[in-house]
């Protein structure tokens, strides 16, 4: 178990120092209210009770990990043990809400993402004329359209999860498309050539020589894409909230200085964020391993 | 006498680069015929790999005729006529070495059975059998580099094309794998042409030794072994292999002093 | 009708034209005529479809009506453009990317730190760290150094996993010599460490200036002074005066490129050595 201390340690004691300055900071950003407390009701307050109560207020400015944790349990595990899992206060309702539109999203973008690179290899003036739109279409911030893609879809009667699939499908799009024309583009002017002394078709050396060299490449624009889903959808929630979704919660706990709520949210989506960018690291390793291609 | 496998007559091929013309080839004429083993020799930028990339259809001459099997590379091309070696082995690493073999054959459109006999085979004439199962990078370099060797037999091309096989291999390796190569050649009667920048090397295996030097590419000496087609490795230490060795050094060193 | 069959016309005529230009050799003039030519359409089409089939302008207004809304608000552009982008998104990507470089030197003499912060650092560079902005928000007021809180959070960790990556970089035998020549732990780090860490810096900095422009764009939908690109976007589009919206979303991509470009233009002057920024 060399590993355990050669990668887990490190880790733990960066994630440990991240916990403790969560704390010390929730001391500093909350003891002015605890004060004002104190003062009104003509208490002082030894430094114990001040950390007791910056750590346990209702509306703090930021809220200890213990009561995001709990707020997190009370809207999901303690709903599904009330077999209100689907209510909709509860996370697990919000959270599949945006899951369900980043991944439609997702796939979308992925699908569209490789036929347009499969054509921009393909085809030379696509190439010259595509490629430079897509690569200064990185430089764009995309993200500041998706409230207006979503209120101008809504008043053409689209809601729901299509509006925000788009946001998804868009963010997601970009990154596959210049990953996958890379990897393509990828197998050497040898291999190449060694398809053309079999006299191969364009297919066949699509099918059995740039797809199969293009995998590490489109595993890595996966991943990359598959977090902007999630935040395409997550922003797409922001303008239109009656509809629920994480990005929903965190503007209405805004609204409310629902602090609390809004970090649950956060953290929830935070943790979906990370499942998803595992799901695909996974599938990458095991597709990898077997093609042999794991470095 | 049969009309020769490979017929090339002042055969120029010009780059065209941002430093002027580069003369890779000028005015090549050579014919190569049926069952011969011609090596190709010169230093570096002598045109010896273009011209074998231009029997292969790989790159086209500016001037001048070639054939290959009586009719132009593009067609002996279309017709599989050559397997092509290339320096390194290149083998895909999502295919095990069976599966490597098989990839021309699956392209050509041959049938399940008659692939899986083939492959059989050709691993048999290179000395895998038992290691279709295994994945490339499962094997030593030189095991790869005869995998890659069976992938250009398996489907019966008569000629076959080898770009410095065995550069990137180690003098042993190396040894055993040119004694390997003539037996093969022996089995199958086809015919080779070879690509080294070994001495040594083209003087073992070749019937026909072409020197060539560079700026422009050309050819400077055609040399017909002597040697006997059986020849065990120890034959290079008779005289008449060193005076072959002798007369291939002269030619590369008339080369060079076109430069200095 | 007329003016939908005139922009199909176009279409058919640059995509010949485009055809034709691709199978010349590649020069100067074609690989900038091409996507000119390829733009230029999409925005005939554009203006073709909205003229010819009557798009009602609250849903999508042609480029001609953005191009007058843009040239006659410019004053309004600027303000908004001042407002989130020089001091918002500029000031927040200084601090945060400063702060993260200085970051990665502090921790490159403690490989534990380093085991320790580049998972770490990844992997919340894959969270959606822009959910941060209304709590940043509530901390820092309206005006626009939340919005800088907001920029400094979202560049902070791609910028320091790029540069930690970066300053491991130099290759073994580099630093073999290096330690030959007794070499300074400082000497060594200014000479070989930081030189050969550059191309991995400007990566980071060049992801962060599109992150920057977002961050601070988006942290303005959870509330901000009357002015602003992120406040005038979600008012306009509350309005439904898309026009304005899209002269905004021009100022915004016209702003995200020239930063992107100056960084890289920067990245080409520091970095020539590097072989991605050789032949030119």
């Amino acid at each position: 178990m060399i590993w355990l201390r050669s990668s887990l340690l490190p880790i733990l004691t960066v994630v440990a120092a991240i916990f403790v300055l969560w704390y010390a900071g929730a001391v500093g950003l909350n003891s002015k209210w605890a004060y004002d407390k104190a003062n009104r009701a003509g208490v002082t307050l030894s430094f114990s009770e001040l950390v007791a109560d910056t750590w346990s207020q209702e509306k703090p400015k930021l809220p200890g990990p213990h009561q995001v944790a709990a707020e997190i349990w009370k809207t999901t595990g303690a709903m599904v043990l009330r077999g209100k899992a689907f209510s909709k206060r509860s996370l697990i309702f919000h959270g599949w809400i945006t899951l369900s539109a980043t991944m439609l999203g997702f796939v979308l973008g992925t699908g569209f993402g490789i036929l347009l690179a499969i054509g921009i290899v393909h085809n030379r003036a696509m190439d010259m004329s595509v490629m430079p739109w897509v690569i200064a279409s990185q430089t764009i911030p995309i993200l500041a359209i998706a409230p207006m893609v979503v209120v101008v879809m809504n008043s053409i009667g689209f809601s729901g999860l299509v509006p925000k699939s788009i946001i998804s499908m868009y963010l997601s799009f970009f990154p596959v498309v210049v990953g996958m024309t890379k990897g393509l583009r990828s197998p050497d002017a040898m291999q190449m050539d060694q398809m053309r002394t079999w006299n191969a078709s364009k297919w066949q050396t699509l099918i059995r020589l740039r797809l199969p060299s293009s995998m590490p490449y489109l595993f890595t624009s996966l991943k990359v894409g598959i977090a902007a889903s999630l935040v395409g959808a997550i922003v797409g929630e922001l303008p239109i909230n009656q509809d629920g979704g994480l990005g929903a919660r965190m503007l209405v706990g805004s609204y409310y200085s629902q602090t609390i709520q809004i970090w649950s949210a956060l953290l929830t989506a935070a943790a979906l964020a990370a499942v998803l960018v595992g799901i695909v690291g996974l599938v990458q390793g095991a597709t990898l391993k077997r093609m042999g291609m794991a470095r | 006498m049969a009309e020769p496998v490979i017929k090339a007559e002042n055969l120029s091929l010009t780059f065209e680069t941002n430093d002027g013309p580069v003369h890779a080839l000028k005015d090549i004429s050579l014919a190569i015929n049926k069952g011969e083993f011609v090596s190709f020799i010169g230093p570096s930028g002598c045109g010896k790999t273009t011209f074998l990339r231009v029997m292969a259809d790989l790159e086209k001459p500016t001037a001048g005729t070639i054939t290959v099997n009586g009719v132009s590379p593009e067609a002996a091309r279309m017709a599989r006529a050559y397997g092509y070696v290339f320096q390194a082995a290149g083998l895909y690493p999502w295919r095990t070495i069976g599966g490597n073999i098989r990839l021309p054959l699956e392209i050509m459109g041959y049938d399940k059975a008659d692939q899986a006999e083939r492959v059989k085979r050709v691993l048999e004439l290179v000395d895998l059998a038992g290691f279709e199962k295994k994945f490339p990078w499962q094997l030593s370099g030189g095991m790869q580099q005869r995998a890659s060797i069976a992938r250009a037999l398996a489907f019966d091309a008569d000629i076959l094309l080898m770009d410095e096989p065995f550069g990137a291999l180690d003098e042993i390796v190396r040894d055993h794998l040119n004694e390997q190569l003539l037996k093969l050649w022996a089995k199958t009667n086809k015919t080779i042409a070879f690509v080294t920048h070994s001495i040594p090397e083209a003087v073992y295996l070749s019937t026909k030794i072409v020197v060539m030097s560079p700026r422009p590419g050309r050819i400077t000496d055609v040399i017909d072994s002597p040697l006997p087609r059986e020849r065990p490795l120890d034959i290079r230490d008779t005289p008449e292999f060193l005076e072959i060795a002798h007369r291939v050094r002269d030619g590369l060193r008339a080369g060079h002093a076109y430069d200095d | 009708m007329n003016w939908a069959v005139f922009a199909l016309g176009f279409w058919g005529v640059a995509w010949w034209i485009n055809l034709r230009l691709a199978k010349m050799p590649r020069s100067r003039v074609t690989s900038f005529a091409i996507p000119a030519l390829f733009g230029i359409t999409l925005l005939v089409l554009w203006e073709g479809a909205v003229r010819g089939f009557g798009v009602n302008p609250v849903l999508l207004p042609a480029p001609s009506a953005i191009a007058v809304r843009f040239a006659t608000s410019i004053p309004i552009l600027w303000t908004d453009f001042a407002q989130t982008f020089i001091k918002g998104a500029l000031s927040g990507y200084l601090i945060g990317c400063g702060a993260a470089f200085l970051t990665a030197i502090a921790v490159d003499r403690s490989p534990f730190l380093q085991k320790g912060l580049l998972p770490v650092g990844n992997f919340v560079a894959a969270l959606p760290i822009i959910g941060m902005a209304p709590i940043l928000v509530m901390w820092f007021g309206f005006d626009w150094q939340s919005k800088s809180a907001v920029v400094v959070v979202m560049v902070f960790f791609p910028m320091l996993v790029n540069t930690v990556q970066g300053l491991q970089a130099s290759d073994h035998m580099q630093r073999d010599l290096m330690h030959t020549y007794g070499a300074s732990y400082p000497q060594a780090l200014m000479r070989l460490r930081l030189p050969a860490a550059m191309p991995f810096v400007f990566n980071g900095l060049k992801i962060c200036t599109t992150l920057a422009l977002i961050g601070a764009i988006v942290a303005e939908f959870f509330g901000s002074p009357i002015k602003g690109m992120g406040f005038r976007i979600s008012t306009e589009v509350g309005r439904l005066a898309l026009d304005m919206v899209w002269a905004e979303i021009a100022v915004a991509a016209l702003a995200g490129s020239a930063f992107y470009g100056c960084v890289a233009m920067i990245e080409k002057a520091v970095t020539f050595w590097h072989p991605s920024q050789r032949r030119g």
